[in-house]
């Protein structure tokens, strides 16, 4: 009798140990001297294309320095959650990409390596990135715990045919004038412009870019001060595209990322796109011809109004960090290699990205006239959003309150400056208090 | 029994708008998966522009569908598996013998239906992590880790179940293989679990779903070679496109084995429920 | 072989004479209940138990992303996170009660219709008619659908210009083809939609199974006796499946209660106020913000209120069922 009991129980831990055998996992930390764990976002058009991509460059680096990369592409659904659970365990990779908004977050948690003189140097030195994507990497006289290493920036993508059918010769060069443009290409099914109204974080980004435009700022001596009336003047000028000027595609309320706002683009119900330079691979993939569409820089207010900076992007784009404890000698060389020059050049390339290193900058590559607009918006009259450790909250609270407007224009009601004023006044409590 | 007429029509109307309900979606997601990216990016249409099975081939290399559908089948049917024997294990003791702290092991057994997922992932993961670095099996990020979480997630409403089961079975019968000669293990295999099969099948389904669909846990808890379906399709949403028409194809592929399993073991689910869930 | 034959024979193979061995029997099993629990209660422990003392321990800790790291060393901050969430005139509390209120309606609304459909077609389909096999597997298949793929083709279908929905009202003439699904108050009723759509299978699973062992002499009789269907059904098939019924809506309510797929498959991170349901509401106030200290305390809140919640009800249901 007892044999048997003991019999069932042994044959339970025999099946659990053999499951545990046969379902063998891989350990995420590479801490031995010859192997680096590497976690890359996706930045490409699907996860096997980022694997597709990175993976012979890492074949070249192994080949150059005798370390072996461990690859894995992340999603950006679980990239922060992933993030987070290994700083919080210990146990996580050696390298990591992160959003550069996040900077500031991840360097207060502690987790990553330090970019002092010393660390910089071993990735090549401070002056060879572009001083714009080296704001984004921190609060300001603060050590970065990242650097630079895919560039984004924001332009302004329009149909050439819609335009000229309007009888719009070139691309608006004031804001006034972009209201106007999408005005007249309004009529009918047809749209001026489409927005990704229900993404928090687009909606966020915009409003601190015309923020800055309109001289306002959303935090003063680290207090935020969302409720200033250039602020409210920020924000609506961007509800006001679907509020008052009518001028936004109604979908724009319900478009959560701007690939959905990419669908509204190249069928034809709107002209015009926000979106950053990597948008065009999207635009592409849904069946639209490099020839039927064109990108200028997004048109600023003109006359810009006191105080106001002239700025028409943040510094977007993804910075690489190492974590602390693990292969930090291998993880500045993976770096140094990532941002060197000639990689710069191939990655930037295959996933539609600006060059992060002023020498990359200058690759012949990166000459054509639309990516040497990016180039130069990244470069002269782009900001980096607030680096605060609590950046992230900054997103979800103004980015959500500007949504909640947005479905509000759409289904058919006035926003007005009161309601965005108390928008941001209740955005502004829930950062406060949620610290 | 006679019907009146009016229930007959009651029932035609009913049971044809329940199946509308049910339909609808099921076609779009068979039409969508058949037609062109342009299609699906497009106004919605009844019929595909022209049809193609070009989805259904692609789904494959977007993503690593196949390992991950491997990966989902492993985990669900281990974790329903032992959740089961488990469960089986603790609903004989509770159906069966009266001991100190029965009562409260069921209260704490009911309990746990109403926690929040959130409030003890970070937890779990970071037992998970210290349990990796003091004995070296790392459990985050592997099948096995996935595996012990979900058995774990199932047991509470299995061992309810099973319990009010096992006591349906007359203790007769009990009695009976006692006075053969049999001990209570001997009892439990070759009187108490034949006559509990339906039960025991409801109990292995409901396992089985509860691992299948859980995504919360699975995204913290997996890397690129233990992720599962659950959270593995959404990557079909990149940052450039959506591929509706490959999410639908992908849902359809992994679903079928799923439907096929379920309407077989439909059978003893319906059985199985009956008196298991009356006290 | 008589039993008395069997019994002696068990007492020799122990080795004893037979009254110690009927000693060493009682003795030998009052182990063993604990022995087939350990495993279970092993795995609580592991899962359950010490995790959520673990989370509820953090909801007395100002824990963010500056702690993280050695969260054991982040300071205590007693209990202000509490008071963050209870605190109706702030607007973190504020936004709570809102959540929670919408995730209470939510709950009656689905747990309602799910339950009403799934005893409607669980009669409708109780007597024996060409198709029902049919229709029985049809009707499950939603249930048997991995939640992401169920939930996201009616996120297709909502869509206000591409989605099939809008487009069927287009062509019944009964809207102009452009309404909002998933914004503003709508997002409530698509989101009811969706989770009706999913749980109302398995509703419909329990009652059926529950149906099969009612008796049918005894509708046979009330048959007799000029009963109509509708009074069967209120008279005997109601109070025949009080058991089951207690069972299956506590269920129903504690998914749907705590859901956290539905709703950020169908919303992701972009939530409708109307539709914020409070895991997700938890989750956004959390982890998206650093602040975990807030979202465990939050949890803890939810978790007293569904205790509380839990024990009305089977206080209330089985004092009505022994009244009965």
């Amino acid at each position: 009798m007892r044999k048997r009991i003991l019999g069932a129980v042994a044959l339970s831990a025999a099946m659990l140990a053999g499951t545990g055998g046969l379902t063998a996992c891989s350990s995420d930390s590479g801490s031995d001297s010859k192997t680096l764990t590497y976690w890359a976002s996706n930045q490409g058009s699907s996860i096997q294309n980022d694997k597709d991509v990175l993976g012979p460059e890492l074949k070249k680096f192994t080949k150059q320095t005798g370390i072996k990369v461990n690859l894995q592409v992340i999603g950006w659904n679980d990239l922060l959650n992933k993030i987070t659970t290994a700083t919080t365990s210990g146990e996580g990779p050696d390298v990591v990409n992160i959003g550069n908004t996040w900077s500031a977050s991840m360097a207060a948690t502690g987790a990553f390596v330090d970019f002092d003189k010393s660390h910089m140097d071993q990735v090549g030195g401070q002056d060879k990135f572009l001083a714009t994507s080296m704001s984004s990497t921190g609060a300001k006289g603060k050590t970065p715990a990242s650097v630079p290493l895919y560039g984004l920036s924001y332009g302004l993508f329009y149909n050439k045919k819609m335009f000229a059918d309007a009888g719009i010769s070139k691309p608006p060069a004031s804001w006034q004038e972009l209201v106007t443009d999408a005005q007249k290409l309004t009529k009918g099914k047809q749209y001026g412009i489409t927005l990704a109204g229900a993404s928090y974080t687009e909606n966020a980004h915009f409003a601190y870019i015309f923020g800055q435009q309109q001289g306002g700022d959303f935090f003063k001596n680290g207090k935020p001060t969302f409720t200033s009336p250039q602020n409210v003047k920020a924000v609506q000028q961007y509800t006001d595209l679907i509020a008052k000027d009518k001028v936004a595609t109604p979908a724009s309320a319900e478009h959560t990322t701007t690939n959905d706002a990419i669908e509204d683009f190249t069928s034809g119900k709107a002209a015009m796109l926000l979106g950053q330079n990597n948008t065009n691979t999207g635009i592409e993939a849904a069946g639209m011809k490099k020839s039927e569409y064109a990108v200028a820089p997004i048109p600023m207010l003109d006359p810009l109004p006191a105080g106001g900076k002239a700025i028409n992007s943040h510094v977007a784009g993804i910075n690489i960090a190492a974590f602390k404890g693990g292969n930090e000698s291998g993880a500045m060389k993976l770096i140094k290699f990532l941002t060197s020059a000639k990689e710069q050049v191939i990655l930037d390339k295959a996933f539609n990205a600006l060059p992060v290193t002023t020498e990359a900058a200058k690759a012949p590559e990166f000459q054509t006239p639309e990516n040497k607009m990016f180039v130069n918006v990244l470069a002269k009259t782009s900001a980096p959003m607030p680096m605060i450790t609590d950046e992230s909250q900054f997103e979800t609270t103004v980015g959500n309150a500007m949504k909640d407007l947005i479905a509000q224009a759409a289904t058919g009601k006035s926003v007005t400056a009161a309601d965005v004023r108390k928008s941001l006044a209740d955005a502004q409590q829930k950062m406060q208090s949620g610290g | 029994m006679r019907e009146s007429t009016s229930f007959k029509v009651i029932r035609v109307v009913g049971l044809a708008a329940l199946t509308l309900f049910t339909v609808a979606p099921l076609y779009v997601m068979i039409v969508s998966g058949l037609k062109p990216l342009s299609d699906v990016q497009g106004a919605f249409s009844w019929i595909p522009s022209h049809v193609t099975v070009q989805p259904f081939v692609d789904i494959w290399r977007t993503i690593p569908l196949a390992r991950y559908f491997s990966n989902s089948v492993i985990v669900s049917v281990s974790a329903a598996a032992f959740s089961v024997l488990i469960a089986i294990f603790a609903s004989y003791a509770i159906s069966r013998w009266d001991f100190r702290g029965r009562q409260l092991f069921r209260i704490t057994v009911l309990s746990t239906q109403m926690f929040p997922g959130i409030l003890f992932l970070l937890p779990l993961y970071l037992i998970f992590v210290n349990i990796g670095q003091t004995t070296g099996i790392a459990l985050q990020g592997s099948r096995v880790g996935l595996i012990i979480t979900y058995l774990t997630f199932s047991l509470p409403f299995s061992i309810w179940m099973l319990v009010g089961y096992f006591e349906t079975i007359p203790r007769g019968l009990d009695e009976a293989a006692r006075v053969d000669g049999a001990g209570p293990m001997r009892t439990l295999w070759s009187v108490v679990l034949p006559a509990a099969k339906p039960g025991i099948v409801a109990v292995g389904i409901y396992s089985f779903m509860t691992a299948w669909g859980e995504t919360l846990f699975a995204s913290v808890m997996t890397n690129d070679t233990s992720k599962t379906l659950a959270i593995g399709l959404r990557e079909y949403s990149t940052q450039i496109s959506v591929y509706w028409n490959q999410v639908m194809a992908a849902s359809l592929v992994v679903s079928v084995p799923v439907v096929v399993g379920f309407l077989l073991l439909q059978r003893y689910l319906v059985q199985g429920l009956t008196a298991g869930a009356v006290k | 072989m008589t039993a008395t034959d069997t019994a002696v024979r068990e007492g020799r193979r122990a080795g004893k004479g037979s009254k110690d061995s009927r000693v060493r029997r009682v003795a030998r099993h009052r182990w063993l209940p604990y022995v087939l629990l350990a495993p279970a209660i092993i795995f609580e422990l592991l899962v359950h138990v010490i995790p959520m003392l673990t989370g509820i321990g953090i909801s007395f800790l100002k824990l963010n992303q500056f702690f993280l790291r050695r969260w054991l060393e982040a300071p205590f901050a007693g209990l202000s996170n509490y008071r963050y969430g209870v605190d109706f005139h702030g607007s973190i509390g504020m936004a709570l009660l809102k959540s929670f209120g919408v995730t209470i309606a939510f709950t009656i609304v689905v747990v309602g219709f799910s339950w009403l459909l799934g005893m409607f077609a669980a009669v409708m389909l109780q007597r024996s008619f060409r198709g029902r096999a049919l229709l029985r597997t049809l009707f499950l298949i939603p249930y048997a659908l991995p939640v992401y793929a169920g939930v996201i083709v009616w996120k297709f279908m909502l869509s206000r210009d591409n989605g099939m929905v809008n487009h069927l009202l287009a062509q019944l003439h009964i809207t102009d083809g452009h309404t909002f699904w998933l914004l503003g108050n709508n997002a409530f009723v698509s989101i009811v939609v969706v989770a009706v759509w999913r749980l109302w299978p398995f509703a419909l699973l329990t009652l059926m199974a529950g149906m099969q062992s009612l008796p049918t002499d005894v509708y046979e009789a009330a048959a007799v006796d000029g009963a109509g269907m509708w009074q069967q059904f209120r008279k005997l098939t109601l109070p025949m499946l009080r058991g089951i019924n207690q069972v299956l809506i506590l269920v129903l309510f504690l998914w749907t209660f705590n859901d956290f797929n539905v709703p950020y498959t169908l919303f992701s991170s972009s939530i409708p106020p109307s539709a914020d349901l409070i895991s997700i509401h938890v989750y956004q106030s959390s982890f998206l913000t650093w602040n975990f200290g807030l979202g465990s305390a939050m949890s803890v809140l939810l978790l007293l209120f569904l205790l509380v919640v839990t024990g009305l009800y089977l206080l209330f249901t089985s004092r009505r069922s022994r009244r009965a």
